[in-house]
């Protein structure tokens, strides 16, 4: 009665062969990671000290540390998350929460996602025309963050959508029935829920803003500066552009800084989404239907 | 044949047919884009009283029940024309829509276990409305949940997730946040759908109790439940209220309409 049919043994052996398949798919995914990882590490591990993290470049910036540039990206990403983290999320509540689905919406929805598409370079060029020459704010933090902020706001409104549509629609409408507004309901049961999806959202935000070169590039980042950034006015050094400069521009650098440098920027990178990977299953501990 | 089974003994006796109207239909019809839902229902329902809707699925039971608290607003594609009086008042004109549905309460098909905890799902509407006193608020849950044959299967973890309740919990939950609000009216949607017979049972007892506080409408699928339950019985079909009448009038053969002795009887398409 149970005995294995030929249909059964082949469906076996289908079934076998998919799973090493695309198991195959996934070690190659990962494989590329691994390598950058270790050639930063076994490359620029020497260069790293506390030295270097916190005391500026000298002779020329062929040696000496990265403070500058490493202060100047956490400046650069926190001007631009504080502008784009409540613009994105404030604009991701409307469209999710109380837009109608007509022409209008689908259009500003549209427009998000082309908005993600434009090259880096373009938005450079608009950060120039816009914030350094017509709002006069020269080339600043304050220049550079808008253009960042601008450049990942699809991703913020994105992540922050899709973690709102996916609490479910009946716990909306129970507590439309027991007569809160669309402002209550978000506020005590939709937003707690979406918590952690939204985070991700900045999270990941946070990693394209300190990556970034070309946004900055014209804005506020600068070559060299000897003095740290007092405020949002103020022009900065950062570790992108740094990675970019020391590898390319100046001679005589040795091989080891370059890498320091990656490796700090991934370094960075890395802590801060361990970070929200943690905060993340702590709020989703927490939350269960 | 199932309508044959007797009526629970614990019946309570009808409401009295000149008790004042609570809530009164004329004419109502509710559209979903282009397609109708309901066409011209008129009826009226009595204070205390627990009345009855049945009808197979797609007959326009859960429209209605929408258009009672006003939820069209939250539709954009729901259109409804008509008029409904609720305690004499058109609720069409009613300014504060969040008002009119504080004081209507609803039990969906499926239990929604709000992710809070048991305590916060049932002092949420109070809070909504204002009470933020903790003592107060923790009268009201006490109350609402033993109403709702809850409380002594809670009372020691009113901190944990609502949500994470079993199903029959969480259906009781739902009526003890719906009594939260100190409803006028209570609609219930096919509320033992997701439920087990003996939860099924005790939420009915729970109903009788509570018509002597509010008037109830219940939506359901199963004959008997309304025979069970409903002082009086409307039948739905195809978006068109059929027949109303006593409840017991269904079973006992006075029928006007062919069709409703067709779906009582159980010799439904």
């Amino acid at each position: 009665m149970f005995e294995t049919t030929s249909l059964n043994t082949r469906n076996q052996r289908t079934q076998t062969l998919f799973r090493m398949l695309f198991g195959l798919m996934t070690g190659l995914l990962i494989l590329p990671v691994l390598m950058i990882l270790a050639t930063l590490i076994y490359k620029g591990g020497p260069a790293l000290s506390i030295d270097f993290l916190f005391t500026g470049p000298t002779h020329g910036m062929t040696a000496g540390g990265i403070f500058p540039a490493l202060l100047g990206t956490v400046w650069l990403v926190t001007v631009a998350l504080i502008v784009s983290v409540p613009l994105g999320v404030a604009a991701a509540i409307y469209l999710s929460e109380y837009a109608a689905d007509n022409w209008l919406t689908r259009v500003i929805n549209l427009a998000i996602i082309n908005l993600a598409g434009v090259p880096s370079i373009v938005h450079a060029l608009f950060g120039v025309g816009a914030f350094v020459i017509f709002f006069r704010f020269g080339t600043s933090i304050l220049a550079a963050s808008l253009t960042l902020a601008i450049m990942t706001l699809p991703v913020v409104i994105v992540a922050t959508r899709e973690s709102l549509q996916a609490v479910p629609l009946a716990f909306r409408e129970a507590c439309w029935n027991m007569g809160a507004t669309r402002w209550q309901t978000i506020r005590r049961v939709v937003l707690p829920n979406a918590v952690s999806g939204i985070l991700t959202g900045v999270i990941l935000e946070v990693s394209r803003t300190a990556g970034e070169t070309a946004p900055i590039m014209f804005t506020g980042a600068v070559f060299f500066t000897p003095f740290l950034p007092q405020g949002i006015f103020d022009q900065t050094m950062a570790l992108s552009l740094h990675l970019f400069v020391v590898s390319t521009q100046v001679p005589g650098v040795p091989e080891d800084l370059p890498y320091g440098v990656a490796l700090v920027l991934i370094g960075m990178v890395l802590i801060m989404n361990s970070l929200s990977i943690a905060f993340r299953m702590y709020l989703r501990g927490k939350k269960k239907w | 044949m199932v309508s044959t089974m007797r009526a629970s003994e614990s019946r309570p006796a009808a409401v009295s047919q000149d008790a004042p109207v609570k809530l009164t239909i004329r004419d109502l019809t509710v559209k979903y884009g282009g397609t109708p839902a309901l066409s011209g229902v008129s009826l009226e329902v009595r204070e205390h009283e627990i009345f009855g809707i049945i009808g197979p699925a797609n007959a326009g039971k859960t429209s209605f029940l929408k258009t009672l608290n006003r939820m069209d607003v939250f539709d954009s594609n729901m259109h409804v024309e008509g008029e409904i009086l609720f305690n004499g008042r058109d609720i069409r004109r009613w300014r504060n829509i969040y008002a009119l549905r504080s004081r209507i309460g609803v039990v969906f098909p499926l239990p929604v276990g709000l992710p809070l905890s048991v305590y916060d799902n049932v002092a949420l509407a109070p809070r909504l409305s204002g009470t933020n006193d903790k003592a107060e608020l923790d009268i009201i849950v006490e109350r609402c949940l033993t109403r709702a044959a809850l409380w002594d299967e809670v009372k020691d973890r009113l901190s944990s997730l609502g949500s994470l309740l079993s199903g029959g919990q969480q259906q009781r939950l739902t009526i003890a946040r719906a009594l939260s609000q100190d409803p006028d009216l209570l609609m219930l949607d096919e509320f033992s759908i997701a439920v087990d017979p003996v939860t099924t049972m005790r939420i009915e007892d729970v109903l009788k109790e509570l018509r002597q506080d509010m008037t109830i409408i219940l939506v359901t699928n199963l004959v008997q439940q309304a025979r069970r339950l409903a002082d009086r019985t409307a039948f739905f079909l195809d978006g068109e209220c059929v027949e109303i009448g006593i409840t017991e009038d269904l079973f006992t053969g006075e029928i006007k309409d062919q069709r409703t002795r067709d779906y009582v009887e159980g010799r439904f398409g």
